[in-house]
């Protein structure tokens, strides 16, 4: 009845009954696709770790050398009065740049999330600074925020003649210009993420609420920001993530000054490592930044892991 | 919330919307303050600068602060400005941008349509890749692009891109072809097609959205990156964002202010200019790999 | 040999065997069903069949050859998915003739079968459709095109009714069975709703646990089911389980029914001797609802027709017939009724139980005594 196309079975009655090359080939052909990207990972990512590992524990100065030193470098690190200041900066601009974006994010969100019109409009404002180079925020903000041209001087023409902004020339505060010039850049994204959150809230339950009398704020602060949690997860999880990274914005902004004060983990190790001829220090730093790292993202991913085996 | 029309009562909302539009408007100068100024400034005499203020226009418009910043600046030891680093930046950009775009759909493919014993935990272990603070491959890196001879060279630049960017092109494209039931492959398999031709038939001709979010993603971070060009590049073959840097943390005499700004917004040309275009796609790729499930 | 023959195929997920021995065979142009719950292993074995997966051990032969170790493409087969899985950047067109396009089959006479499948489904104007742009029901058909223009030895269908509402499930079966007519090929055709196994299969497999329990036409599983499990899977609505104590009077064995008010005890005609193990403990006799009628005069008193009068628990009027709910043994128990003759909820009313088709289990076996 239906005019019959070549039969599949004309061709394989005449092949041996055993798996054909083509077939065998199609069978590894997935891995061999995933081979390249195998190899570049083992090597390049994990490869590098141990090596970099490795170079923490010799004695490496200007050119890498393999003699063991036990945690020599180590010890040196955390006798060394910068690598505090560096890590004590960590801790205050993340903390301030973690909170910051959370806060401010959160907040744009749900005020976007009030059926704004141009919308679309003013969320593209908001999020532009992330397409922009951490270093041309950094210059940006540089400009902004000198002292005698800047900001201090708009204020001070306003009257206020003894307004005085010079934190980028203040080692106390050199380290706050960052959280200022970071929480800029950053919060348009935390805002982006969370507001995908809001919308992804179940209308039924909001609707349960106000049949059972709640109002707005008592919506939002009781049922949606709770059901929010995982947003806050990621946010944190990539916020911690950009902070400890954080080299590109301290090098353009205040390039670790005055003197070292606004010194970060990343701008340490780059400096210690390419500048000043300390290769197994700064091993050891980077060793440490990983750390730092994992502390934060390991109880995130095993709290995933938990939460969508049980959900 | 997609109907919230209904917990506004109608007096105290006009009071409400007037203040909440009002609270938009005031962040909106907030976040565009910046730009305005970097404009603003990069279009002054150094004179006007001194005389004007931060957020005053230019008394007269000048262009010539970014004639200077892209061809006479001086960066390092050249003054030829930011053009001889623009060029370079994207002779390593556009490469890196699709190779790991490719190696990404390809990966993404193998793991979510081809699973065999072993691929979720390569892809975890691939995953890893993104979270690792780059600190700890610098040293390695340094030596091993040394020893291949492609130490501070466009080559190597496009050889460390790719390397560290497949794993998020990987997860971008991971997270799409998730979606894709396993039936398809089982009809198109019955039908006679095999691994290659179901991605270039059938895979790839419903890819373009991902597609297009990794190009524009890998694009902005490669563009924009600074790192690894300072570390992995010297000289004449450095790219944008680090000549910026150069042009304006070295000062030699007078600091031209205008050309610094002149040149950051040229820096920051390509990868505004892209998400001005393409923007929604941008936020697409900020948030597939990022909010999960 | 017959068109399918399946040889103690089984299959292992690393320690957990999901197949556990299976041998069916059937002939060229029957319709077979594999029916079952869900996690009974049919999908297995159709991929198994479709060489989707690998066997762990066993033979598939397809015809005369034996299929093991050739790729799905090389076993001139079809197959319909519950989801269709039709290609989503192509046309309706490009979508039936992908697999002939990758034969090399030449381009005109690709047109050829194109439009004679959509002739025979009905869908010429759907041609240059794609995907998205069409119902449930045509994209099922587009499925069905796409195996049909491969013209294979073999159809498979893989639940293929499961995504489509009610209605139009009822529709597309009557449009497969008149499909089969047509072609005449074999049919592999898995399910897990008994109604289109015991209306489209020419044989049907009942399958648990991975491996198949019952094998035959459906009158004959209908009828005969080999246990209990069977028995409750098959027949809409199911049929009633009551247990029964066996009561031996006069060297006749007859069943205690205990209608709440009254006990009867029903005889059992012929094969009593098979009750014989039974005689004072309690079976379980299964019953069909439409063999529990209202009382029609010339039948009571027949050999194997007996009349109960019991109070109605609950009515429910289908409308084509009515649904009575009554207690025996303590057991809630379906009768099916003619609505004209069926009283109202409460009521008492006199029930004929049509007793020929009965079966009887052991209750802990579960396997049919009788």
């Amino acid at each position: 009845m239906l005019a019959s196309p070549p039969s599949a079975v004309d061709d394989t009655v005449r092949k041996p009954c055993r798996l054909s090359l083509s077939d065998r080939i199609e069978t590894w052909l997935p891995k061999i696709i995933l081979a390249p990207t195998f190899v570049v990972t083992l090597l390049f990512i994990y490869g590098f770790i141990l090596w970099t590992g490795c170079l923490s524990f010799t004695t490496s100065r200007m050119l890498p050398n393999y003699e063991f030193a036990g945690l020599s470098q180590y010890h040196a690190l955390f006798a060394n009065e910068r690598w505090w200041v560096a890590l004590k900066n960590l801790a205050l601009f993340g903390g301030l740049f973690i909170a910051g974006c959370l806060a401010i994010g959160l907040s744009l969100a749900i005020l976007l999330d009030q059926k704004i019109r141009g919308e679309g409009f003013i969320r593209s404002v908001y999020l532009y600074p992330m397409a922009l180079s951490f270093v041309v925020t950094g210059t940006a903000w540089k400009w902004m925020l000198n002292p005698g041209l800047g900001i201090e001087k708009l204020v001070r023409d306003f009257g206020f003649h003894n307004f005085t902004f010079d934190w980028l020339t203040n080692s106390e505060l050199s380290i706050y210009t960052v959280v200022i010039a970071g929480v800029w850049q950053s919060s348009g994204f935390i805002m982006a993420m969370f507001l995908a959150g809001l919308r992804g809230v179940d209308d039924s339950i909001i609707k349960a609420a106000q049949v059972d009398g709640a109002s707005l704020p008592v919506i939002y602060w009781r049922i949606i920001i709770p059901s929010l949690r995982p947003v806050f997860f990621s946010a944190f999880m990539i916020l911690s993530h950009i902070a400890i990274k954080s080299f590109d914005l301290v090098m353009a902004l205040t390039g670790g000054g005055p003197g070292f004060s606004s010194d970060t983990p990343a701008t340490f190790m780059y400096t210690f490592s390419f500048t000043r001829n300390q290769i197994g220090m700064g091993a050891a730093s980077a060793m440490m930044m990983l750390m730092i790292v994992a502390a934060v993202v390991v109880p995130f991913l095993y709290s995933e892991l938990r939460s969508s085996r049980r959900g | 919330m997609a109907d919230s029309s209904n917990t506004q009562t109608q007096g105290s909302s006009r009071f409400g919307r007037y203040l909440i539009y009002t609270l938009l408007g005031l962040v909106c100068l907030y976040y565009l303050m910046p730009l305005f100024i970097m404009l603003s400034t990069s279009l002054k005499t150094l004179d006007d600068i001194r005389t004007g203020s931060l957020v005053s226009l230019p008394a007269h418009v000048t262009f010539q602060p970014w004639l200077d910043a892209w061809s006479k600046a001086c960066i390092g030891v050249r003054c030829e400005g930011m053009s001889v680093y623009f060029w370079n930046s994207f002779r390593f950009v556009v490469p890196a941008v699709l190779i790991s775009t490719l190696a990404g759909a390809f990966n993404g493919y193998v793991l979510t349509l081809w699973r065999f014993r072993g691929s979720d935990i390569f892809f975890s272990a691939l995953m890893i890749g993104c979270f690792i603070p780059f600190q700890v491959i610098l040293l390695p890196m340094a030596r091993t692009l040394g020893e291949l001879g492609i130490f501070n060279t466009i080559s190597g630049l496009i050889f460390v891109h790719v390397v560290y960017g497949v794993s998020f092109t990987t997860l971008f494209f991971r997270n799409y072809y998730v979606t894709i039931p396993d039936e398809l492959v089982k009809a198109a398999r019955i039908d006679g097609a095999g691994f290659l031709r179901i991605f270039w038939r059938i895979i790839l001709p419903i890819s373009t959205p991902i597609v297009v979010v990794s190009i524009i993603w890998q694009f902005t971070q490669i563009w924009n990156d600074f790192l690894f060009g300072v570390v992995f590049s010297s000289g004449d073959h450095q790219p944008v964002t680090v000549a910026l840097n150069n042009l304006v943390n070295t000062s030699t005499g007078v600091i031209g202010y205008n050309v610094d700004m002149a040149a950051a917004i040229i820096a920051a040309l390509p990868t505004l200019f892209i998400y001005i275009v393409a923007g929604k796609y941008f936020v697409r790729g900020l948030t597939a790999g990022s909010v999960k499930g | 040999m017959g068109a399918l023959s399946i040889r103690n195929v089984r299959k292992s997920y690393g320690t957990t065997e999901i197949l556990k021995g299976i041998n069916i065979e059937i002939e060229e142009g029957e319709f077979l069903i594999l029916v079952g719950p869900s996690g009974c292993g049919k999908s297995t074995l159709l991929a198994m069949i479709a060489g989707l997966d690998n066997i762990t051990s066993g033979e598939v032969y397809i015809g005369e050859r034996k299929v093991n170790d050739l790729s799905p493409k090389d076993r001139d087969i079809a197959m319909v998915f519950q989801s269709y899985a039709l290609y989503p950047n192509m046309t309706v067109r490009q979508n039936i003739s992908f697999g002939l396009e990758i034969r090399k089959v030449p381009k005109a006479e690709q047109q050829k079968i194109v439009a004679q499948v959509a002739q025979i489904l009905q869908m010429e104007q759907l041609l240059d459709r794609k995907p998205s742009q069409l119902s449930g029901g045509q994209r099922q058909r587009v499925a069905m095109g796409r195996a049909i223009a491969r013209n294979p030895t073999l159809f498979l269908f893989d639940e293929p009714l499961s995504n489509l509402d009610a209605k139009l499930r009822v529709e597309m079966r009557t449009e497969i069975k008149l499909l089969h007519k047509r072609v005449g090929k074999t049919i592999v055709y898995v399910t897990h709703d008994q109604v289109e196994a015991m209306t489209l299969g020419d044989k049907i497999a009942v399958m648990k646990d991975g491996e198949v329990v019952q094998f035959g036409t459906p009158q004959q599983i209908y009828d005969n089911p080999v246990n209990l499990f069977v028995a409750s899977f098959m027949g809409s609505p199911s049929m009633n389980f009551i247990p029964c104590r066996v009561a031996v009077l006069d060297g006749k064995f007859g069943l205690k029914m205990d209608t709440g008010g009254q006990t009867h005890v029903f005889p059992v005609e012929g094969a009593s001797s098979a009750l014989a193990a039974y005689a004072g403990r309690e079976i379980i006799v299964g019953i069909r609802p439409e063999k529990i009628t209202h009382k029609v005069d010339f039948l009571a008193g027949a050999p194997n027709f007996y009349v109960a009068e019991t109070t109605i628990e609950i009515s429910e009027p289908t409308g084509a017939d009515t649904l009575l709910v009554i207690t025996i043994n303590d057991k809630n128990i379906v009768c099916r009724v003619h609505p004209d003759y069926a009283k109202s909820q409460g009521e008492r009313m006199a029930f004929m139980f049509d007793m020929s088709k009965t079966v009887y289990f052991d209750p802990v076996t579960e396997l049919r005594i009788l």
